[in-house]
C-alpha cells in the first residue's frame, strides 16, 4: 500500500458533496481509505486517527490523503470527480453567484432559505433570511440553544418561522426540503420536533389514502424550557391559519412542563382539531390511527412482506440498526429488549454522511451479526436520501447470517420507489414493515 | 401571518449541494448560495456581533445617514484658519517620523521647507520633532497620497446639507513631481507657493460667487460619464470647472487664465473635492453605538487602517500592501511604495473601485476587460449594506453603487474591498510611478470586528 497526503488551496465544496467523492474513491479497486475532506481540525484529526501524517494546513485548504496500491490513479479520479463538482456549480451560478443567504435575498423574492451549512456558521445564514423577511430551515445540526432561542424570538416578533435546527424534513405545499417523501395532497398539517417521526406518520397516512397540506418541522429542543416552543406555537398557527389544513398533527418529543402547558393552551384556541402524538407515550402507528379515526377514515392493515424464501430463524439477540432516532426509540421501547444503535446520532456523523446517504457503517454493523440473530434496521425513502438504498442493502441482507427485519418507510411516490424496494429487499431474505411498530413487534418476538 | 403556506415557495439554499439538487429535481426554484465558511478565526466575534440586538437597528441608522448626506461645496479655505499651532497633518492613521515610508518622509520635509521650518531637507528632517503630526482624519479633513496638510495650503471646505458637518480637502497640485507623491524640489515648492498666493484666493473669492455647489448631482453626473472619482476624475473635472470658470474670470481677472490652464490641465482636480465629499458623508455615519459599519479606511504609506461606526475614533491597522498596477516609463513594481493615502475615503462612500463598472476607460487597472470592471463592483455589492440613491451606474441598469461596507460581512464571504490607488515611489523625493489596485490587509477588518465584539456588554 501506498499512501498520497496533498493540500489543494483554493478549492472548496460541502462535506457532503465530499463525502460522495470520498466514498466513491474508496470503493474503486486497490483503494484501502481515502479522505477527502475541508481541512477542518476535525478531519485533519480523522486523517491522523487513520496514520496519514498530515502537514501544517488552513481550514480552507482540500486535504487529500489516499492509501492504495496506486494512489497516482486515485488522484486522477479524483481530479476528474473534483472537476466534475466545480462544472456543477459553475454551471448553476453563470455569472457571480450570491455568496450569502443575505445576498440572495437581495437578488430575487423568495419564500424560504434552507441553510445547511456547518451548525457553527448557520447562525449567520438563518439571521439573514429572518432579516430579509423570509422563513428559514436549518437542516444543520450543532446550532447553540442560545442562538437559537434568539432565531426564534426575533421570527416570532417578524410573524416568521424557524423549522429546527436539525430539521431534517419539511414539505411546504408539495415541496419536500431536506430528507423529505412524495406524499398526496390532502387534508392533514404535521408540526413536528422529529424528523423521521413525522416522515414516518406521513407515509402511514399516504398509505392510508390520506394526504398531506404542510409538514413543518420545529427541531428536536424547540419544547425545552429555554426554547419555550416558540416554534411549535407558530407553526400551529399556520397551519390553523391555513384553509386546506382540516386536522393538525403534532409529534413532539417530552416536553418541558412550563413549554408544554403554554403549547396546549395554544392548541385549545385553534380552531383546527388537533391530534397529538408525543414520542414515549404513544408510538407513532397509533398516533396515525388516531388521526384516520378523528377524519372519520378506516385504520387499514399496515402492509408487510414475507422473505420470497424461507428467511432465517430466530433466536439469538435482537439488534437495532437504526438511521433514525425516534424511529430507533420507538423500537427499542416497543420491543422491550435488544441493542439498539442510533447511527444518525452526531457520534456516527462526525466526518461522515448520515446514514440516509451513506450506509455503510449499517451494513458493517449487519455483517458481523451471527446466525440466530434478528437485526431490525430502518430504510428511509425520498428525496435527499440514498437514491437505492436496496442495491447495496439486499446483497449485504442475503450474505449475512442473521434473521433481517425492516422498516420501510416510503411512498409509491418516492424517486426510489417503494415497490421497487420491497421487492429487492423480500429477495434478499428481508421481512419487510411499514409500520415501525409493527416491524419491532415481529422482531421482538423469537429473539431475546 | 405570512404568505409561507400559499404556494411552494422559491428557495435559498446554503450548504449541501445535494439538499439543493433535490429541490430542482422537484422543479422548484432554487436560488443557490456559493457558500464559503468565514474568514480563519473571525467566527466567535461574528457571533456576538450577529446576534447584537442594537445592530440591525444601528447599521440601518448608520447606513441611512450616509446614504442622506448632501455634501456641497461651500469655499476654499487656508489651513492656517483651522489648523491647531505647528501641527502638521497627513493621511491613513496616526504615524512617527521614525515609522514613516520615503514618500512620507518626503511630503514632510517639503512642508518643513515650505513653512520656513528649515533650510534644507537634512535639518528638515532634524527638526520635524518640533512639530506636532496628526492624522487628517481627526479634523475632518483628508488628503491624497500623503495628505500633508500644512498652514499654507489651501482647503476645500464640503459641508452637508442634511446633518450639517464640515469637511476639507487640500487642493490637487497635478501629477509629476508633488509633494503629495513625497516630492519636494524646488519647482514642487514654487507651484505650492503659486497655490498659496494665487488658486487659494482666486477659487475663494470664486466660490463666493457661484454659492454652494452641489457635489452629489456633479458626482452622479460624472459616474455617468465614465469617471470612478478615484482614478479617473476626467469628467467630474471638466464639470466642476465649467461651474467654477465665470467666476474665475471675474474674480481674479488678472489669474484667470494660469488659474484655468492649472485646472484644465490635471484629470484629478476634483479628486480631491470629491474626497472631502466623501469625508462628509461618511462622517455623518459615525458614532452609532454597535453599527458594524466601516467609516474609514485611510493608509499612512506604512499601515492600512480603518474605522468602524460603532467604535468612535479608534483605529485598526494592518501592513499596507503594494499595490499591483501599471507603471510610468521606466518604474516597476520595485520602485513602489507600500498603498498610501485617504483617497480611500471614496470607495468606503460607494466609489472608486466599488464604481469601476461605471469607468471601463480604465479597467486595465483592473485586469484588462470590460467584464473585471463589472465583477469588480458587483463583487463589492456582497459586502455593502445599500445602494446609492442618487450614485448610478449606467452599465448596470443604473442600479445604485454599491456602499457601506459591514466589516461582518467581510469576514463572512473573506471578500475584501477593492480599492483604486496611485502609486508613489518607494524613494522620497521621487513622486508618482504608477496607478493601480491595492489588496487591503484582512487583519484591519478582522481585528476591528474583534474589538466590536469586545465591546458589547454581555447580557
Amino acid at each position: 500500500m501506498n499512501e498520497l497526503v496533498t493540500l489543494r488551496r483554493g478549492i472548496y465544496h460541502d462535506s457532503v458533496s465530499l463525502m460522495r467523492v470520498s466514498k466513491a474513491l474508496s470503493d474503486l479497486p486497490g483503494v484501502e481509505v481515502a479522505i477527502v475532506a475541508m481541512a477542518t481540525t476535525l478531519n485533519v484529526g480523522l486523517a491522523r486517527d487513520l496514520g496519514f501524517e498530515v502537514p501544517a494546513c488552513e481550514p480552507s485548504d482540500l486535504l487529500v490523503a489516499v492509501r492504495a496500491d496506486d494512489p497516482a490513479a486515485a488522484a486522477d479520479e479524483l481530479d476528474r470527480l473534483l472537476d466534475a463538482l466545480s462544472r456543477q456549480s459553475a454551471a448553476q451560478a453563470a455569472d457571480l453567484p450570491p455568496r450569502t443567504t443575505r445576498a440572495a435575498a437581495r437578488s430575487v423574492p423568495a419564500g424560504l432559505a434552507l441553510v445547511s451549512v456547518p451548525g457553527e456558521h448557520a447562525f449567520a445564514e438563518a439571521l439573514d433570511a429572518l432579516e430579509a423577511g423570509l422563513n428559514v430551515m436549518i437542516f444543520s445540526d450543532g446550532v447553540s440553544l442560545e442562538q437559537e432561542v434568539r432565531l426564534k424570538a426575533l421570527a416570532r416578533a417578524a410573524g416568521l418561522l424557524v423549522m429546527g435546527p436539525d430539521c431534517g424534513t419539511a414539505v411546504i405545499a408539495g415541496a419536500g426540503l431536506g430528507f423529505a417523501n412524495v406524499l398526496k395532497p390532502g387534508p392533514v398539517g404535521v408540526v413536528a420536533a422529529s424528523g423521521t417521526g413525522a416522515q414516518h406518520v406521513t407515509c402511514l397516512l399516504d398509505r392510508a389514502g390520506v394526504g398531506i397540506t404542510h409538514v413543518l418541522g420545529v427541531g428536536g429542543r424547540d419544547l425545552s424550557a429555554e426554547v419555550g416552543g416558540l416554534a411549535t406555537i407558530q407553526a400551529l398557527r399556520m397551519l390553523d391559519a391555513d384553509p386546506a389544513t382540516e386536522l393538525i398533527v403534532l409529534i413532539s418529543k417530552p416536553p418541558d412542563p412550563s413549554a408544554s402547558a403554554t403549547v396546549q393552551a395554544v392548541v385549545a384556541e385553534l380552531s383546527t382539531p388537533v391530534v397529538q402524538a408525543m414520542l414515549g407515550a404513544t408510538d407513532l402507528t397509533s398516533a396515525t390511527a388516531e388521526a384516520l379515526r378523528v377524519l372519520g377514515r378506516a385504520v387499514p392493515e399496515w402492509p408487510s412482506w414475507e422473505p420470497d424464501s424461507g428467511g432465517r430463524a430466530a433466536g439469538g439477540r435482537l439488534l437495532g440498526l437504526f438511521s433514525g432516532g425516534t424511529l430507533c426509540q420507538e423500537a427499542r421501547l416497543v420491543a422491550g429488549h435488544g441493542d439498539f444503535t442510533d447511527f444518525g446520532d452526531d457520534a456516527y456523523t462526525r466526518g461522515r454522511a448520515h446514514p440516509m446517504i451513506d450506509p455503510s457503517l449499517r451494513l458493517e454493523a449487519l455483517d458481523k451479526a451471527e446466525e440466530g440473530d434478528t437485526v431490525l434496521m430502518d430504510v428511509v425513502l425520498g428525496h435527499g436520501a440514498d437514491p437505492d438504498p436496496a442495491a447495496t442493502l439486499a446483497p449485504a441482507i442475503a450474505a449475512a447470517p442473521a434473521r433481517v427485519v425492516v422498516c420501510l418507510v416510503g411512498t409509491e411516490g418516492d424517486p426510489q420507489g417503494l415497490g421497487d424496494q420491497v421487492s429487492a429487499l423480500t429477495r434478499a431474505g428481508a421481512w419487510v414493515f411499514t409500520s415501525n411498530a409493527d416491524a419491532a413487534r415481529f422482531a421482538g418476538g423469537g429473539a431475546r | 401571518m405570512n404568505s409561507l403556506l400559499d404556494g411552494v415557495p422559491r428557495v435559498i439554499t446554503a450548504g449541501a449541494s445535494l439538499l439543493e439538487e433535490s429541490l430542482r429535481a422537484q422543479a422548484i426554484e432554487t436560488v443557490p448560495v456559493a457558500w464559503r465558511p468565514p474568514l480563519p478565526g473571525t467566527e466567535e466575534a461574528l457571533a456576538r456581533v450577529l446576534a447584537d440586538p442594537r445592530r440591525p437597528e444601528a447599521n440601518a441608522r448608520a447606513v441611512q445617514r450616509l446614504l442622506a448626506a448632501h455634501p456641497q461645496l461651500v469655499g476654499v479655505v487656508r489651513a492656517s484658519e483651522i489648523l491647531p499651532e505647528r501641527t502638521f497633518l497627513h493621511a491613513g492613521p496616526p504615524i512617527t517620523w521614525e515609522r514613516a515610508s520615503g514618500p512620507m518622509r518626503g511630503a514632510l520635509i517639503g512642508a518643513m521647507l515650505l513653512e520656513g521650518h528649515a533650510d534644507d531637507p537634512e535639518q528638515a528632517g532634524r527638526r520635524i520633532g518640533t512639530m506636532t503630526l496628526d492624522s487628517c482624519h481627526h479634523h475632518r479633513t483628508v488628503g491624497p497620497m500623503a495628505g500633508l496638510v500644512s498652514p499654507s495650503m489651501w482647503l476645500f471646505e464640503v459641508r452637508d446639507a442634511v446633518h450639517g458637518g464640515t469637511a476639507y480637502c487640500s487642493l490637487n497640485e497635478g501629477l509629476g513631481k508633488v509633494l503629495r507623491y513625497g516630492a519636494y524640489g524646488p519647482e514642487v515648492l514654487d507651484r505650492l507657493r503659486w497655490m498659496d498666493q494665487v488658486l487659494g484666493p482666486a477659487l475663494r473669492d470664486a466660490l463666493l460667487r457661484t454659492g454652494p455647489i452641489d457635489l452629489r448631482a456633479l458626482i452622479a453626473q460624472a459616474l455617468q460619464m465614465g469617471d470612478e472619482l478615484h482614478n479617473r476624475n476626467r469628467a467630474a473635472t471638466s464639470l466642476l470647472l465649467r461651474e467654477l470658470a465665470p467666476a474665475i474670470v471675474e474674480a481674479a481677472p488678472g489669474h484667470a487664465a494660469e488659474v484655468l490652464r492649472f485646472i484644465n490641465g490635471n484629470d484629478h482636480f476634483f479628486l480631491n473635492a470629491g474626497m472631502a465629499a466623501g469625508k462628509v458623508c461618511t462622517d455623518a455615519a459615525r458614532d452609532v453605538p454597535g453599527s458594524s459599519l466601516v467609516v474609514a479606511m485611510a493608509r499612512n504609506g506604512t499601515d492600512f487602517g480603518v474605522q468602524l461606526s460603532g467604535l468612535g475614533e479608534r483605529w485598526f491597522t494592518g501592513p499596507a500592501g503594494v499595490p499591483d498596477g501599471l507603471y510610468l516609463g521606466a518604474y516597476g513594481p520595485d520602485d513602489a511604495n507600500p498603498d498610501i493615502g485617504d483617497s480611500t475615503i471614496t470607495e468606503t462612500g460607494g466609489l472608486g473601485g466599488f464604481a469601476m463598472a461605471a469607468a471601463p476607460a480604465i479597467v486595465r487597472f483592473v485586469g484588462g476587460e470590460v467584464a473585471d470592471a463589472v465583477n469588480a463592483t458587483r463583487s463589492m455589492y456582497e459586502i455593502t449594506l445599500a445602494e446609492h440613491p442618487v450614485y448610478q451606474i449606467p452599465g448596470l441598469g443604473f442600479r445604485g453603487t454599491p456602499i457601506g461596507i459591514d466589516v461582518t460581512l467581510i469576514a463572512r464571504t473573506g471578500i475584501l474591498p477593492v480599492v483604486n490607488t496611485g502609486i508613489a515611489g518607494r524613494v522620497a523625493g521621487t513622486g508618482q510611478v504608477g496607478a493601480g489596485l491595492v489588496k487591503p490587509p484582512v487583519e484591519a477588518f478582522t481585528t476591528a470586528l474583534t474589538a466590536l465584539a469586545n465591546s458589547i456588554s454581555p447580557q
